[in-house]
């Protein structure tokens, strides 16, 4: 895990410049397969591939809306374009059904097709690079002994040149390095049975760490400290998390599992879905990615706890006198489930006051909650939070923002909240 | 018209009452409504109070306890018709099938009838508007009195035009003709004469081939308003002076609210009292948000549980799948739903009087394939889209009650005994709520606004829950579990049937003070009183549990559990959903085991015509018959019941595509059939099965109370969620069974168990995984079908 | 504070808490019936009115947020007498057990329909989510859109023909603009 650290002016013009070079981005196409028949592969073989499946929650990107699960189709907006996920039933016109295991792994790894083509690192194969063999064999096997849905892959909107895929090619050349995983010695099973989900398979470091220019993500020190997924804030799992009340391993598995925590905000936005994911994992593998995500954010050298934090803030007479408007907003809008008294938290549901979207930087995850609202992450019991966009402006989703923030949080106060709720709902319409 | 008395005139029954008291509907009321009242006749199921004494046993329905014709109907001047009827609107149409019966027995249009219902001043008590009979209690009535007053009618036609009487006929117009072409309205011949006579029982009925009203669509008369912001219900009444109120507790059921700040809360600004009576606490508001934020602040309060004022044993416990453990400390959901293990354990553990249901023997042929299976299902909520609601004005010494219970002649003499006013100085009328679907929390409002107006006199409380409260506080359907076992011989013949039902009463309809919440945290408490159950025919845990088939050695016990963990009382359909759900999973299992039709097991142990005419009509409405082989994915179930074996018969064949990756299910078509007699109104029977069965579909795939230990942890439509949009069938076709003229038959509940049983058939038809525990959620499914 | 809303086109000068939610100002202040209470969470759509031609909850919406908006309520339609195309729609289709949740089912679909002109099957049962029904009358709620859909179509096509005789209901929604799908 050499970190990588390239003085470049533009990426995009580093791209070009290496992807000119025809001879690195030509990849073979692998032949096609007659599809394998679905009994031609040995039971638990499927069912492992089943529960990584689960961990890798390749079924939420690669399902669309209502669509046919792992059919594609769904849309995942980068900040490079528009991309569609891919058909990844077994079907053989437009699915995955005529690859063999080798172009199965050699996509899982290297991130070319079958046919040659580059694929988006959208598909985080510098994360399964990682993966030991048996388990993208299993993954293999569950994967084709799905149902095949015969689905056409959606054309790519990316930002010129990007939709020249050879490209590509060059930001693999850059960023693509990554080791199968191996054991950290000195650490136990459990925690190492976390580190190859959480660096393999889960690919938590998508969303939760940084990227650079070219979109790869950065790693060593910068590793979890933050990132962004869909417009979301995906908040640091590291020493560098705001959350108001410390993460534990027992708080984590809880909230991996079922989208809460009593003393954490509730999974929204992209972590809705993968909450879902993992709530149907086997129960080990989630302790064990909760242990080793807690250690991420224990102090260097020392075991346990991260160090205690000030108590969770809440303001209410203060934030009711510097700002009545947002007060009387909170209310009417808010007050019937996040203020005391009200039923979610007689009945146990995080008070705001934990919430980590309130003391992020950005206060993206505020604003999409408020106006997209919260749909349940683990089916469909769970909490739930209602959109606003119909009801609220974009002065008054801000003014409420706003008013949290004093309440809640002892941050400096956001700035430009109107204009960022403005862009959300524009984004909203756009989709 | 509208089913709610409009603000005018309620604010005039309002005025009048403060006046006089009560308002009489006229002086002839009083000989019955004053009749007396001793167990006689089984209103609403055998559910709630005791109606009035059978004083005429030849006659039918309702008539049987009232049976002077002015109880029922009046003929003005002007000669348009009122008809009373003790039965209620619940959002099942009964309103517009009554009307239809008396403009069809009256042989007059229905514009020019007036409808009221129940309403303990004006009305007769029929009881409880339950377990589907008001159709058959009142609407066999009506329909008898409308033809005694209609034979009146011709007579002194015939008397005055000095002809024979079976010379007059009427023609849908609401005239008399004599043969020469003389004519006389109905207003002037019943000017001459008093309906204040006895209805006899042989009253010619009108001959169903001329039926002008009953057997069509008449569109529903409360619709337009509903559709259109018009003063539908209950809760849209404004009285002058009205003030707004919201009713104290901690989250549920068994837990009281330590020390709520009630001298902060009596100092908010719009605030006008509090009401503390015992463990009873409200708050009084000019304006509605105000008791909303009023309420809020006091529910801050820590609780805990309460053992003083419910007999709340410790809550059952044991969820399922993904939570992380309940209770308000750790913060999490409440676990998953209840495992079926857990409803089992929770209700053996219980003391249960064995009540024997059934019992025959016969030669018994050798056992080929024989199954043994329990079947479970959870608590579950009424779930209301609005919840319970009511205004009760104090004045002069008298109280009105406005309610939406089904049972507005018991919530009268529950607010008599709780405020302590001699019955007759209280008066219940019914308005319309949401649907309640059994007894939702429309008793203990209506008992906690009347306790709040005694403490305002001369002003107008209205009191609505809040959601919370509903899910919290109202009686649940209870948990229940059957086990059978039964054997089918190698000729395919069923030659053994047991059938055991372990079950709560679903009968604790409030008669006293003790069944409604404010009774029990009254200072002395009115004690919550002993279940019973219904006897049969009816039954209450134990309905539907005696199969309508016939089997050989059919052996059936209602394991009666008195002691009630969960509050719990009647929910459409009451044991209906869990034993027909049982029975018709069963014969499933044998006809799987024995490689029969299920079809064909049922027809060949079915010998009530009408019960296999309505199979056949819903199997060939679906294409039973050439219906697509179960193939993993896709499969079809059908199931079958008589409610009660008294009321409807119902038939269901469903086709599911089951998500193999999720364990979702879609209905991909649904086909009811469906026998209620005659048809006052096809359409109004097809909304009924329609709704029965979506909303049994729900029941059965996703619903059930989860518990967190000291409390519920449904709470709202996010940790108790239903079926929306996204998961209802794609289609839903409903075949009414034309009857002509013969006796109305309940419908209202006739879908619930049927829909159940073939959901579970279905899925095990395609995907060969039986699902014996409700609800068959996608997760259960998932886990049954495993990663393939 | 008094605020001033504009609900079905008419203002209104109130003088209310300014945290109120619309939903009671509605029910309690000017006597209208359309909304109503289900859940005051924004779960259930019972209270679901129009503002600025989206469906919102009018149980979560102060009216502080309010002041110069365009408010529609079921009132703002039609009437029993004169029903708008939705109301005539559900009338015909007799889409209503206890109807208590039916209003608001109407506004949201009536906020589908000032968008898309001619919506499928999977958009209406996409848009109505939100409302919950629990009597089941999804299947009549959902043919009655269906029947508003085809009833506008019909008078759009009436009203190009020039026929002077719509079928009832009708008539109002073809003198109405119909804005086309958003592209
Ligand atoms: S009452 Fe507003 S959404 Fe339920
Ligand atoms: S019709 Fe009763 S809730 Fe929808």
């Amino acid at each position: 895990m050499k970190p990588i650290k390239w003085a470049f002016g533009g990426a995009l013009a580093c791209l070009l410049g290496v992807g000119a070079f025809a001879g690195i981005s030509y990849r073979s196409a692998l032949p096609p397969i007659p599809p394998p028949a679905a009994d031609g592969f040995p039971a638990e073989l499927v069912a492992k591939g089943a529960t990584l499946a689960a961990i890798g929650d390749c079924v939420v990107c690669h399902t669309a809306d209502q669509g046919a699960a792992y059919a594609g189709g769904r849309a995942l907006p980068t900040p490079f374009g528009t991309l569609y996920a891919s058909n990844i039933t077994p079907d053989a016109a437009t699915g995955i059904g005529s690859w063999s295991l080798d172009a199965f792994k050699r996509a899982m790894r290297d991130g070319v097709g079958r046919d040659g083509s580059h694929l988006y690192p959208a598909l985080p194969y510098d994360h399964y690079r990682r993966v030991h063999d048996g388990d993208l064999e299993a993954i293999y096997a569950f994967l084709m002994t799905r149902q095949p849905v015969s689905a056409p892959a959606k054309p790519n909107d990316m930002i010129f040149p990007l939709g020249f895929r050879p490209l590509l090619a060059g930001w693999k050349l850059m960023f693509l390095h990554q080791p199968e995983f191996q054991p950290v010695p000195g650490r136990d099973a459990q925690w190492n049975r976390g580190a190859y989900l959480v660096e393999g398979l889960g690919h938590c470091g998508g969303c939760h760490s940084p990227r650079n220019l070219a979109g790869a993500e950065e790693d060593g020190s910068s590793a979890y400290s933050g990132g962004v997924a869909e417009g979301w804030t995906a908040p640091a799992l590291t020493a560098a998390s705001r959350a108001p009340v410390p993460w534990t391993a027992d708080s984590l598995y809880a909230y991996l599992r079922a989208g809460l925590d009593g003393r954490h905000g509730v999974a929204a936005g992209p972590m809705g879905p993968v909450v879902h994911g993992l709530s149907r994992a086997p129960e080990a593998d989630v302790r064990a990615i909760a242990v080793y995500i807690a250690s991420l954010s224990a102090p260097p050298g020392g075991a346990g706890q991260p160090a205690d934090r000030p108590p969770a803030i809440d303001r209410a007479d203060r934030a009711a006198q510097a700002d009545p408007a947002g007060a009387a907003l909170f209310a009417g809008a808010c007050a019937g489930c996040h203020e005391a008294g009200a039923p979610m938290l007689t009945q146990g549901r995080p008070p705001l006051a934990t919430a980590t979207a309130l003391q992020l930087d950005e206060p993206a995850n505020a604003l999409r909650a408020i106006l997209n609202g919260i749909h349940p992450p683990a089916g469909a019991a769970g909490p739930a939070m209602p959109p606003f966009t119909a009801s609220l402006t974009d002065a008054q989703a801000a003014r409420i923002a706003a008013y949290l923030r004093t309440r809640f949080s002892d941050r400096p106060a956001w700035t430009d909240l109107e204009q960022a709720a403005a862009e959300i709902r524009e984004e909203d319409t756009r989709q | 018209m509208t089913g709610l008395p409009t603000r005018g005139a309620a604010a005039k029954d309002a005025t009048r009452l403060s006046r006089r008291g009560f308002l009489a509907g006229g002086a002839l009321v009083v000989s019955f409504a004053l009749a007396p009242r001793a167990f006689a006749q089984l209103a609403g199921g055998g559910e709630g109070g005791a109606g009035p004494a059978v004083v005429a046993p030849e006659l039918a329905g309702s008539l049987r306890t009232t049976p002077w014709l002015d109880a029922w109907i009046r003929i003005g001047a002007d000669g348009r018709a009122t008809v009373f009827t003790g039965k209620v609107e619940l959002g099942q149409g009964i309103r517009t099938a009554l009307l239809q019966v008396a403009a069809e027995e009256l042989d007059m249009p229905p514009a020019r009838i007036t409808l009221v219902t129940a309403d303990t001043d004006r009305t007769p008590d029929e009881g409880l508007t339950a377990g589907s009979h008001s159709m058959q209690d009142s609407g066999t009535a009506i329909r008898n009195a409308a033809a005694n007053v209609r034979m009146l009618l011709a007579q002194e036609a015939a008397r005055g035009w000095g002809v024979a009487a079976d010379t007059v006929a009427t023609g849908g117009d609401g005239m008399l003709r004599a043969a020469d072409g003389r004519s006389l309205g109905y207003g002037d011949a019943a000017a001459r004469l008093s309906l204040h006579v006895k209805a006899v029982p042989d009253a010619p009925l009108r001959d169903p081939a001329g039926y002008r009203t009953m057997g069509r669509d008449l569109p529903r008369i409360d619709i337009p308003a509903k559709l259109t912001g018009g003063a539908a219900y209950l809760h849209d009444l404004r009285l002058p002076g009205m003030l707004h109120a919201r009713v104290v507790r901690g989250p549920s059921v068994g837990t009281r609210l330590r020390e709520p700040d009630v001298a902060a809360v009596s100092r908010m600004p719009g605030v006008v009292g509090i009401v503390r009576r015992g463990a009873f606490l409200a708050v009084v508001a000019e304006r509605e948000w105000t008791a909303v934020q009023a309420l809020r602040h006091l529910q801050r309060a820590a609780y805990g549980r309460d053992a003083g004022t419910q007999p709340q044993e410790p809550l059952p416990a044991g969820g399922e799948g993904g939570g992380a453990g309940g209770g308000a400390e750790g913060g999490a959901e409440g676990g998953g739903p209840m495992s079926a293990d857990a409803i089992a354990a929770a209700l053996t553990a219980l003391p249960a009087r064995d009540i024997p249901i059934m019992d025959t023997r016969g030669p018994t042929g050798p056992a080929a394939h024989s199954v043994r299976a329990r079947y479970v299902r959870p608590w579950i909520s009424h779930g209301s889209i609005g919840p319970s609601c009511a205004v009760a004005l104090f004045e002069g010494g008298a109280m009105t009650v406005w309610t939406h219970s089904q049972g507005p002649f018991d919530v009268h003499r529950v607010v008599a005994e709780l405020v302590g006013l001699p019955p007759d100085k209280v008066r219940a009328i019914h308005a319309e709520g949401a649907g309640c679907y059994g007894q939702n929390g429309a008793d203990d409002v209506a008992a906690d606004a009347a306790v709040i107006a005694m403490a305002t006199p001369g002003r107008p409380i209205r009191l609505q829950w809040m959601r919370e409260q509903e899910f919290g506080w109202e009686p649940l359907g209870p948990g229940m579990m059957t086990q059978l076992e039964a054997a089918l011989g190698a000729d395919g013949r069923i030659v053994s049937w047991r059938h055991e039902v372990w079950s709560n009463p679903h009968n604790n309809r409030p008669v006293g003070a003790g069944g409604v919440l404010a009774g029990n945290e009254a200072d002395p408490p009115f004690p919550v009183p002993e279940g019973k159950p219904i006897p049969m025919p009816e039954g209450d845990g134990s309905r539907n549990s005696n199969p309508l088939y016939s089997f050989a050695n059919t052996h059936v016990v209602y394991h009666f559990i008195k002691d009630m963990p969960v509050r719990v009382s009647a929910l459409r359909s009451l044991g209906a959903h869990l034993n027909v759900f049982s029975i018709e999973s069963m014969l499933d299992e044998l006809a799987a085991a024995a490689n029969i039709d299920p079809l064909a097991l049922r027809l060949a142990h079915m010998e009530d015509q009408r019960a296999r005419e309505v199979m056949q009509r819903a199997a060939d409405g679906f294409g039973w018959g050439s219906r697509p082989k179960g193939d993993g994915r896709r499969g079809c179930g059908m199931a079958f019941a008589r409610y009660k074996n008294l009321g409807a018969y119902c038939a269901v064949a469903l086709e599911v595509e089951v998500d193999r990756e999720t364990g979702r299910v879609a209905i991909r078509r649904a086909v009811a059939a469906v026998d209620c007699g005659q048809p006052a109104s096809p359409d109004g029977v097809r909304n009924q099965i329609e709704g029965a069965l979506v909303q049994s579909f729900s029941w059965t795939s996703r619903e059930g109370m989860r518990f967190a230990g000291d409390r519920r942890a449904g709470f709202d439509w996010s940790s108790y969620p239903i079926l929306r949009f996204g998961d209802v069938p794609d289609a839903v076709e409903v075949l009414v069974m034309d009857r002509p003229g013969a006796p109305f038959l309940g419908t209202a509940e006739a879908a619930q168990g049927p829909t159940a049983a073939a959901l579970a058939n279905a899925i095990a038809d395609a995907t060969g995984i039986r699902l014996r525990d409700m609800p068959l959620s996608a997760d259960r499914l998932k886990a049954a079908l495993g990663p393939v | 504070m008094t605020v001033t809303l504009t609900i079905n086109g008419a203002a209104h000068r109130l003088e209310v808490d300014p945290s109120t939610p619309l939903l009671y100002v509605l029910r309690g202040e000017l006597a209208l019936n359309g909304a109503k209470y289900g859940c005051g969470l924004g779960q259930c759509g019972a209270c679901t009115v129009q503002i600025d031609g989206k469906a919102a909850f009018s149980c979560l919406t102060p009216v502080s947020a309010l002041e110069g908006r365009q408010i529609r309520t079921v009132e703002g339609l039609g009437t029993a007498e004169a029903p708008g195309l939705l109301q005539a729609a559900f009338e015909a289709e007799q889409a209503a057990q206890c109807g208590y949740c039916i209003a608001g089912m109407i506004m949201r679909a009536q906020a589908l329909l000032d968008r898309v002109a001619e919506p499928d099957e999977a958009q209406i049962r996409a848009h109505m989510q939100t409302n919950l029904c629990r009597c089941g009358t999804h299947m009549r709620i959902l043919r009655a859109i269906r029947r508003a859909v085809a009833m506008r179509k019909e008078g759009r096509k009436e009203a190009q023909k020039g026929t002077r005789d719509a079928p009832a209901g009708t008539r109002q929604a073809a003198a109405e603009p119909v804005r086309e799908a958003r592209p």
